[in-house]
């Protein structure tokens, strides 16, 4: 171990926070001033809380409907990848099927890949093949839910594989040789114990489609908009509104916060796709 | 062999959603780049044209330019990140009050939405709302204005890349210095090594496949920035943070011609895949043979 006051290195550590926080707080500054206050000198220090940009938010018709899309999207998406993934982590870890490491490797080559070279495919595909009759998958939350899939399901599959290999195949066939059916043993012997393993997975998936961006802004119009894609609206349009734009950050921001208090720890693991345990 | 059935059952819908939504679109986008292909032109219908668009798009100014951006972009933010990372980790080795504190607000900034992150350094720097043109006039006297430099514009998005992304580097260092046996530095103490010879011969080595990841994970992510910037800069001013992400969005997107915008988007794929793939490789490989 080195040398070294352990008090400097926390002054030092003091130091980072503060830059890391600042950001933050200076978001929130903006965002409890009122209008009017913005065109002096910027100030550090707040003089009051004025809620009231909060609350115009929250009073918009436009802006509300973004918020239920981004959270019947990011909901319905995470639910959906890890309980695909789940399936397909319990079939890749029990099942001895040809090729299954490729088929492993394969789904993350889709994380990999920059959104923005998909924007024009998935854009035309959605408009022109994948429809049935007049219903196409543009603008619509069920297509976004699908959509976000092409990120979010690797990762669960990735995250998922450890904790599915982790539990013992003995188990399993201790139920089987009971007579329980395979959806039996998957939900009643497997599921229960991979519990906190899913917890993680949907947290972070749901995290990840909360704040995607880029395909809602150019796959949605705006009965599947979601709240990130307001952000931006709301800037081009009426760009010199900064304390509305602040609230509405921080209304996208609060979210993830919250989420961040709960998975901290595996938080790397995650964005590494398990290359480095965090 | 029921049970074989059994799990391809269970991998189907995986693989038919990667399918559509993976697969086809990839297929699809390189197919579309050899066509011509305006819906709102004279003549809507797909016309086969060959390498025309691939060769319209190599000598295009535009998206030239904003590949030389990029690259720039990437290895100025990449490189501080790794440095400073690593300078953050080696600091967080020592036992100090709260340190399991400062780990947790350091890890902050990588849960936030990108789009955020563009939305806070926009507060940060736009002129008369921002604190730091305001220090910068108050202290130096220096008028910054990030709508009308160009290098200012830059720097910013560098600024906030490493903001945003450190933390990871940090954390994925932090775990490999932490996995290190301790018997090559006693050994190396010893042997009267200084520390820049027990970084450069005994720590780089040893964190070097960390280090690897790290920087796989970086460049793949650094190469896709576009909602930050395209928030806090919107690609300005003139080019100067146009990032290829921020130009196929802005640029290539909005002109409804399908099949140039695709064999940009397929230019920029292959691209990718290099970079990563000779990175893997350059990195890799001398290590494995001496293995070997």
């Amino acid at each position: 171990m080195k040398k070294g006051n352990p008090w400097l290195y926390m002054l030092f550590w003091i130091f980072v926070s503060f830059l890391t926080l600042f950001p933050i707080y200076w978001l929130f500054v903006i965002s409890v001033k009122p209008a009017v206050d913005l065109f002096s000198t910027p100030d550090i220090l707040l003089d009051g809380i004025y809620w009231q940009n909060y609350i115009d938010v929250l009073n918009d018709r436009t802006l509300r409907g973004y918020m239920v899309n981004s959270l019947i999207i990011s909901s319905g998406n995470a639910l959906l990848c890890t309980t695909l993934g789940f399936f397909a982590c319990y079939a890749l870890s029990r099942f001895n099927m040809s090729g299954k490491e490729s088929i492993f490797f394969w789904t993350i080559t889709n994380r990999m890949a920059p959104p923005a070279v998909f924007l024009l495919p998935l854009f035309l595909l959605m408009t022109q093949v994948y429809r049935v009759g007049d219903f196409s998958l543009l603008d619509t939350r069920i297509g976004m839910i699908l959509v976000y899939c092409t990120f979010n399901l690797p990762f669960a599959i990735w995250t998922l594989r450890p904790t599915v290999d982790g539990i013992p195949k003995e188990l399993d066939e201790a139920a089987y040789v009971d007579g329980a059916s395979p959806w039996k043993v998957i939900t009643e012997v497997v599921f229960p114990l991979c519990r906190p393993g899913l917890a993680v997975t949907l947290i972070l998936t749901w995290v990840f489609a909360w704040n995607e961006y880029l395909l809602a802004a150019t796959l949605t119009n705006f009965n599947a908009r979601t709240l990130t894609t307001g952000l931006s609206e709301y800037v081009t349009t009426t760009g010199t509104e900064w304390g509305i734009m602040a609230a509405i950050s921080m209304f996208t921001l609060i979210p993830a916060l919250i989420v961040f208090s709960m998975v901290q720890k595996h938080i790397v693991t995650g964005l590494t796709f398990g290359a480095v345990k965090g | 062999m029921q049970s074989r059935k059994l799990g391809w059952l269970l991998l189907a819908p995986t693989l038919i959603v990667l399918f559509l939504f993976g697969v086809v679109p990839f297929v699809y986008v390189v197919y579309v780049s050899f066509h011509d292909w305006n819906p709102f032109a004279a003549n809507p219908d797909m016309v086969f044209s060959g390498a025309n668009n691939f060769r319209r798009a190599v000598f295009d100014a535009g998206f030239l330019a904003s590949l030389g951006v990029t690259v720039a972009f990437v290895f100025f933010a990449v490189l501080s990140e790794l440095v400073i990372g690593y300078a953050l980790a080696q600091a967080f080795m020592k036992d100090f009050p709260g340190k399991a504190f400062f780990r947790t607000i350091h890890t902050l900034p990588l849960i936030m939405a990108p789009i955020i992150v563009g939305s806070i350094w926009k507060l940060m720097t736009t002129p008369s709302i921002g604190i730091i043109p305001s220090l910068l006039d108050s202290w130096f006297g220096y008028d910054m204005n990030i709508g009308q430099s160009a290098a200012t514009a830059f720097v910013i998005t560098v600024i906030m890349d490493i903001w945003h992304w450190t933390p990871l580097v940090t954390l994925t260092l932090i775990a490999a210095l932490v996995s290190l046996p301790p018997d090559p530095f006693e050994q190396a103490q010893i042997d009267g090594a200084n520390k820049r010879q027990i970084f450069w011969h005994i720590t780089l080595p040893m964190i070097a496949p960390a280090v690897v990841a790290t920087v796989f994970i970086r460049l793949m992510d650094a190469l896709r920035t576009v909602d930050e910037v395209l928030m806090l800069t919107g690609g300005g001013p003139g080019s100067a943070t146009r990032y290829v992400g921020v130009h196929i969005f802005k640029e290539v997107f909005p002109r409804t011609n399908y099949g140039y915008g695709s064999a940009v988007s397929v230019i920029v794929l292959y691209l990718t895949i290099v970079v990563c793939w000779l990175l893997y490789v350059s990195m890799l490989a001398p290590r494995n043979s001496k293995k070997g």
